[in-house]
């Protein structure tokens, strides 16, 4: 190693160090800044306390919220495992023109402004007659949940061996159940990284959900943003605290089961 | 065997309707909707955007806005990656985590966080005060630095993660065999591994523009309304104003300048893939 070598080296775990900080940054205050005593964020807390942990039960709003979100993003995220999948095998085992235009286009939703996509959708189910704030938000949302689960299962399905679902298939079962017994445990993997990363953005999204909501189905992000404009105390903090102690779960079951460098390879 | 192959295809029916109806069809009817008056074809509210200067800040502010988060996040993203393709085992998952867990947790946990850091008596203000730094506090939430900076942490992850997906894929006896040819670090560096990351760079680069150009939470929360983007003029003109009209043009120029990010990127990345 030479002298240039090992200064670009240094350089580089110094930018690779602080980039690990910074990227921690946010959540580290998140968590420090809720614990305080007091009703405004001061850093570190005056004293530790879990009074706003507390005041998070009075607020019935919230949790209207918290179910609502939880429900669009385990339906949402169902809907999409199961369209995901047939698109899937058909790219993957289908001999036709523009298979790779399909997989393109399954995904493109990642790529688009999401608030595009929510005036767009506000617009055309205005025009179609769909008024319940439900379906509409369920429909929106698979819209974004749905090319989290293509990524993952296109790219897992490329290196499956189809050979086991005919061999199967000589063994006596129909094609939908040598899928289902076959397919779908083989590919696990994918199913729990691209259902986890698909349940995640459904939780967190906010653009796509904000033209699509009325007064009373609001999603946890909407609520969020309207309690910083009303009330800014740090039962905020508390909130922000429980997703990310529930993304740790997601990441702790994601790492124990499927490893973190394949879930980020989808 | 030629029939079940055809029928096959057949299954990407459901997913490719709804993705067509309830995705495609709209953006197509919004893009529509933009060139048309009492249903008549017109450019007129292209001309009335672009002719008023107030809109013209907004779309430059947006673009510069998107430029600058995706060039801060490559200066720090790039040598992280280059480690991060280096190292394994404890430090491997270190820098893992540092990327998945931010990236699961949301844009509206870690905007609200940032505005926690940059309010003026925040704990930025107060650690450069107490160093000495500085002596009263300064305004930096709602200054566009503030929102830079929050957008890059919020995109990093989609920078690092395709440069080192590349980097690790990369046969590292190739550097070695250009050393041992008497190549210097330097000539290396831009001979051998820089032109072999470029297609994750574009990818990263790609992916941190087009988020960063239609962010909306980040800029609402971080610089207010103060300083609109074309995403907050899109929210406003169809949520407080009522203008439907103004914001089908604003969200078609957002929609235009994704798409061609999208194919100028897989272009770009095919011409480097080829030239390999």
């Amino acid at each position: 190693m030479t002298g240039t070598d090992r200064l670009a080296l240094s350089l580089s775990w110094i930018i690779a160090l602080g980039c690990v900080f910074f990227l921690m940054l946010p959540i580290v205050i998140t968590l420090a800044a809720s614990f305080t005593s007091s009703a405004v964020y001061t850093l570190p807390p005056p004293e530790w306390s879990l009074r706003w942990y507390q005041s998070l039960e009075r607020r019935l709003g919230l949790w209207d919220a918290v179910a609502l979100s939880l429900n669009l993003a385990v339906v949402s995220t169902m809907i999409s495992l199961v369209l995901g999948t047939l698109a899937a095998i058909a790219v993957a085992r289908g001999r036709f023109q523009g298979r790779e235009a399909i997989a393109t286009f399954t995904v493109s939703p990642l790529m688009m402004p999401g608030l595009v996509v929510g005036v767009a959708l506000l617009q055309f189910f205005r025009e179609i007659g769909l008024r319940d704030a439900y379906w509409s938000l369920l429909l929106g949302h698979i819209v974004i949940t749905l090319p989290f689960v293509m990524r993952t299962l296109l790219a897992s399905m490329a290196a499956f061996d189809f050979s086991l679902v005919d061999a199967a298939r000589t063994l006596g079962l129909s094609y939908p159940r040598a899928i289902l017994q076959v397919l779908v445990p083989n590919l696990a993997p994918a199913y729990l990284t691209g259902g986890l990363f698909a349940f995640l953005a459904s939780m967190d999204n906010y653009p796509i959900s904000i033209f699509l909501t009325d007064a009373r189905n609001k999603t946890l992000p909407i609520k969020m943003l309207q309690y910083l404009e009303e009330q800014p105390d740090p039962s905020l903090a508390a909130i922000s605290s429980g997703l990310i102690l529930l993304a740790c779960i997601v990441l702790i079951i994601g790492s124990r089961t499927v490893g973190l460098n394949r879930m980020i390879q989808g | 065997m030629t029939g079940r192959a055809e029928r096959i295809g057949l299954l990407a029916l459901p997913g490719l309707s709804f993705l067509a109806i309830i995705y495609a069809l709209p953006l197509f009817m919004l893009l529509l909707k933009s060139f048309q008056i009492d249903g008549q074809f017109s450019v007129a509210e292209y001309v009335t955007f672009f002719s008023d200067e107030y809109n013209l800040n907004v779309l430059w502010r947006t673009l510069r806005v998107a430029l600058l988060t995706t060039g801060l996040a490559l200066i720090i993203a790039y040598p992280t990656a280059i480690i991060m393709a280096r190292v394994k085992g404890f430090w491997l998952s270190v820098f893992l985590v540092a990327m998945v867990l931010p990236m699961s947790v949301g844009v509206v946990v870690k905007a609200f966080a940032w505005t926690i850091l940059f309010r003026t008596r925040g704990v930025l203000n107060d650690t450069l005060m107490s160093l000495g730094i500085t002596e009263a506090p300064i305004r930096m939430l709602f200054t566009e630095t503030a929102l830079v900076i929050g957008a890059a942490n919020v995109f990093l992850p989609f920078m690092v993660l395709p440069i080192y997906a590349v980097l690790r894929q990369m046969d590292s006896r190739l550097p070695e065999a250009a050393a041992s040819l008497g190549a210097t670090p330097v000539f290396r560096f831009m001979n051998v591994t820089l032109p072999l990351s470029l297609p994750g760079v574009v990818a990263g680069s790609a992916f941190t523009f087009s988020l960063a150009v239609s962010m909306y939470v980040i800029p609402s929360l971080i610089v207010g309304e103060r300083q609109q983007t074309l995403s907050m003029l899109t929210a406003r003109s169809f949520l407080y104003l009522r203008n439907e009209a103004l914001g089908a043009t604003i969200s078609s120029i957002l929609l235009v300048i994704a798409i061609s990010v999208v194919l100028g990127s897989s272009w770009l990345a095919n011409r480097l893939g080829a030239r390999q």
